[in-house]
């Protein structure tokens, strides 16, 4: 079948602007979208630029807006989209080139909740226990791939870009919610701030975005709970 | 004239961002030694977390377990092609790594005791080959994203340094033997610079070269970037015929389903519905080495008994209920669900082998410091670690989960060799001012030359040929042709032009870059097969079907030379286990 791809283009070097090209593609109806765009790119033409890697939803590399929701365009069919399909680079974050976006304000915000485990009592000869009940508590959490679909999906990040996000708020949770970790308080007292948690309005678009199906909202609603319970 | 480079410098370098240069990094962090780690991606996206089923080390949870049993079964597994100080070394260490994952944090499934669970997987067994052992520590289906994503958060929390998304394109060093190692020149991809990391100590970590292949589990950036740079620096690769096809791939695309299926109790069946593994490997079936059970797929195909005769069979796991298949094998029943629309809780799962893991690499020893020739003499200043570089603790044939094993092992000892080598170390060695030169050149002709090949189309050439004659089966005649074809192919990339003429963000060009190491680890790895008359382990020759210790049991270097490879041997180190025949 024949798919009608659009591609917001953008190249610092030649525009002055982002702007729509469109491609006449012949797929298969199980093709990805990333099966499309390499394609175009290989095809037809080389400068289509995009970042991709695993190319099966496990890397986090090609995340991106199709049809006007943040997909992995490695984890998306065709046959789940239509014959018109649009891409665009992630909203809310700085294009470089075409479909690749600027993460380091992403990855700074991941790396300002401590997102480490922290213990420092010395540690047992063997592993630590831990009970599955206790593993089981922040396993959602620890299914994030880091591909910044949530966060940049979030009206609130859209409309105040120094919120922290849902990505970041979802690996701190992974720490404050593991028994064996010690640092809950001080990551609460980060997320506590004004660019932190209370900025979420459970608008739900990070679940709808997210690749790995993580509850995103509800780990949000658990980390805000525990801070307001947090002894002071 | 090209602009200068901008010079950086480090005590010492990492190229590649995964399990083992994440490992490396955080040894030498805590040493406070000041290190750069250089990717190409960003570290998550390393494809240590592609891996999936588990990692093994004989803690013994669940049942009596001990480090002799997992060295002897990856002994026999690699088909006696291993270096036994080697396999010690893995499965003694593979325990206190495996605690050391634990307390970083890594969230282990757990026994309800609170312990770390363990499962079964291929080629692991209790009491030297009797039947299959809980070894396996996981969790859930993503062993690997979670190992990938606990270094990473340990390396912030330790302060390393990272330069993500430089693509690194050369290796400094003097040539000639004992020589000192300089650095590495890196292409920043976000605006096209050229940067050099001045270095006296650099370990490459950059994993495999699967997309040789047409059909293979590997991510896009697995291209042999290291294993080529350092053989055209003069270091040789070594034991590159044998790379291994894992039974169990997505049909058509190649995407890995787990062995972790068939470790649950998951089992290949051919048309007639028969579970056909009984037949070739009456102990451990489904779960026998990755090399027996894919050579057993191709044969089930060959005589008419794949799936309506086509080619490709069936894993079924329809038999052990929807509780364990979504508690233990969440992501890859999804990987069912979405790229074949099958649904694995109701039916069977098409599969086929795919292009997994290179055995063979950049030479080392056991304290990951590479090696150049035939007597192991030391590369000064050089380091290896994980699927680029060859121990050789795999020999002809990888056990499933030694290669989280290896990248952590052996990761973590290339970063205590880098801090002992470096204790007391005065200044950085001197660059030549035309250190980028080369390089900078090769990547300006192929970015700017008016016509020429398309990069692109030599590498899907070079996949479909390598699947077809240098894949499980493979034959004098047809690697006789395939050398003469990737001559061929060398010469037109020798012309390569690129459609992207641009500085910002070129991935046209480093696509093209990467082709051209995926023809020198094919040029490597055909010329070590065709030299190799012997079937061991994944090499299977079917004009010499048997082993033959006599004059095979040794090791190949593939040094780089005019006119193909030259290939040489070093000897196996065998203290334990004498070769014997291998059934399962």
């Amino acid at each position: 079948m024949q798919v009608d791809l659009r591609v917001l283009r953008y190249d610092p070097e030649r525009d002055k602007k982002p702007h729509w090209e469109r491609y006449s593609v012949e797929s298969e109806p199980m093709d990805r979208v990333l099966d499309v765009l390499h394609r175009v790119k290989w095809d037809h033409d080389g400068s289509l630029t995009f970042r991709r890697s695993c190319a099966h939803g496990v890397c986090g590399s090609d995340a991106m807006m199709i049809n006007g929701r943040n997909r992995l365009a490695c984890k998306i069919r065709v046959d789940q989209l239509g014959r018109k399909i649009s891409v665009a680079p992630l909203p809310g974050m700085p294009v470089i080139k075409d479909l690749v976006v600027d993460m380091d304000d992403f990855f700074a915000k991941y790396r300002s909740v401590m997102p480490y485990l922290v213990n420092d009592e010395p540690p047992p000869e063997r592993e630590r226990l831990q009970s599955p009940e206790d593993r089981e508590r922040y396993d959602d959490s620890t299914k994030c791939i880091l591909c910044a679909a949530c966060t940049s999906a979030c009206p609130s990040f859209w409309a105040q870009s120094s919120y922290v996000g849902p990505a970041a708020i979802v690996n701190a949770h992974r720490f404050i919610f593991d028994s064996r970790d010690d640092a809950a308080h001080e990551r609460l007292e980060i997320l506590a701030d004004e660019d932190g948690v209370w900025r979420c309005r459970t608008i739900f678009n990070c679940v709808d975005a997210c690749p790995r199906g993580i509850n995103i909202t509800q780990a949000i609603l658990e980390v805000s709970s525990a801070i307001v319970d947090r002894p002071s | 004239m090209t602009p200068k480079p901008t010079v950086h410098d480090y005590t010492a370098v990492i190229v590649g961002a995964g399990g083992a240069g994440l490992y490396a990094a955080l040894e030498l962090a805590r040493n406070n030694i000041k290190t750069a780690v250089l990717t190409k991606l960003y570290p998550t996206r390393s494809h240590t977390g592609a891996a999936q089923g588990g990692i093994c080390a004989a803690l013994g949870n669940l049942e009596e377990d001990h480090p002799d049993w997992h060295m002897y079964d990856t002994v026999k597994g690699g088909d006696y092609l291993v270096d036994q100080d080697a396999a010690e070394i893995l499965a003694r260490e593979a325990i206190e790594t495996v605690i050391e994952l634990e307390h970083m944090g890594l969230p282990f499934n757990r026994t309800p005791e609170g312990k770390i669970d363990q499962r079964r997987f291929g080629g692991h067994t209790r009491n030297f080959g009797e039947g299959p052992v809980r070894r396996a520590c996981f969790a859930a289906d993503r062993t690997g994203h979670m190992i990938l994503q606990t270094l990473y958060q340990q390396c912030i929390k330790h302060g390393v340094e990272f330069f993500d998304e430089y693509h690194v394109v050369d290796l400094l060093r003097d040539e000639a033997p004992g020589g000192e190692t300089r650095g590495v020149v890196a292409y920043r991809i976000a605006d096209g610079e050229m940067h050099v990391f001045r270095s006296s100590a650099v370990m490459f970590a950059t994993g495999g070269f699967g997309r040789m292949f047409k059909i293979t589990s590997n991510a896009f950036a697995l291209t042999g970037d290291g294993v080529a740079m350092c053989y055209r620096r003069g270091v040789p690769a070594q034991d590159m015929e044998f790379y291994q096809f894992h039974p169990t791939g997505i049909v058509g695309i190649g995407i890995l389903l787990s062995e972790a299926a068939r470790g649950e109790g998951g089992v290949l069946r051919n048309d007639s519905g028969e579970r056909f593994m009984e037949k070739y490997a009456p102990t451990l079936m489904d779960l026998a080495p990755r090399d027996m059970v894919s050579r057993a797929m191709y044969m089930e195909i060959r005589e008419g008994r794949g799936i309506g005769g086509k080619d490709f069979l069936h894993l079924d796991l329809t038999h052990l209920g929807r509780k364990v298949i979504d508690e233990k094998l969440p992501d890859i029943t999804e990987f069912a669900r979405v790229y074949q629309g099958v649904e694995p809780i109701t039916q069977p799962v098409p599969v086929t082998p795919t292009a997994h893991y290179a055995m063979g690499g950049i030479p080392t020893n056991t304290d990951a410091r590479v090696v150049g020739d035939e007597k192991n003499t030391v590369v000064p200043g050089l380091y290896a670690a994980g699927e680029c570089a060859c121990v050789s603790v795999h020999g002809a044939n990888r056990l499933g989960t030694n290669s989280l094993v290896d990248i952590l092992v052996f990761g973590r000892r290339a970063g205590l060799s880098i801090a002992a080598d470096l204790a007391g170390a005065g200044e950085l060695p001197a660059l030549p001012a035309d250190a980028a030169e080369q390089v900078t050149g090769e990547l300006e002709r192929m970015r700017t030359r008016p016509r020429g090949e398309n990069a692109h189309k030599i590498r899907v050439e070079l996949s479909e040929m390598m699947m077809d004659r240098c894949g499980v089966f493979r034959t004098a005649d047809g690697l006789k042709q395939l050398t003469l074809e990737l001559r061929d192919l060398h010469g037109r990339f020798a012309n390569v032009r690129v459609n992207d003429r641009g500085k910002v963000f070129n991935t046209d060009l480093l696509e093209a870059r990467e082709v051209g190491y995926l023809l020198d680890c094919a040029e490597a790895t055909v010329a070590g097969a065709l030299a190799r008359t012997e079937s061991r382990g994944a090499h299977f020759r079917e004009d010499y079907p048997e082993r033959n210790d006599t004059d095979w049991l040794k090791h190949s270097l593939a040094f780089r030379a005019e006119g193909g490879p030259d290939i040489r041997y070093k000897p196996v180190t065998i203290t334990r286990f004498e070769p014997k025949p291998r059934t399962y």
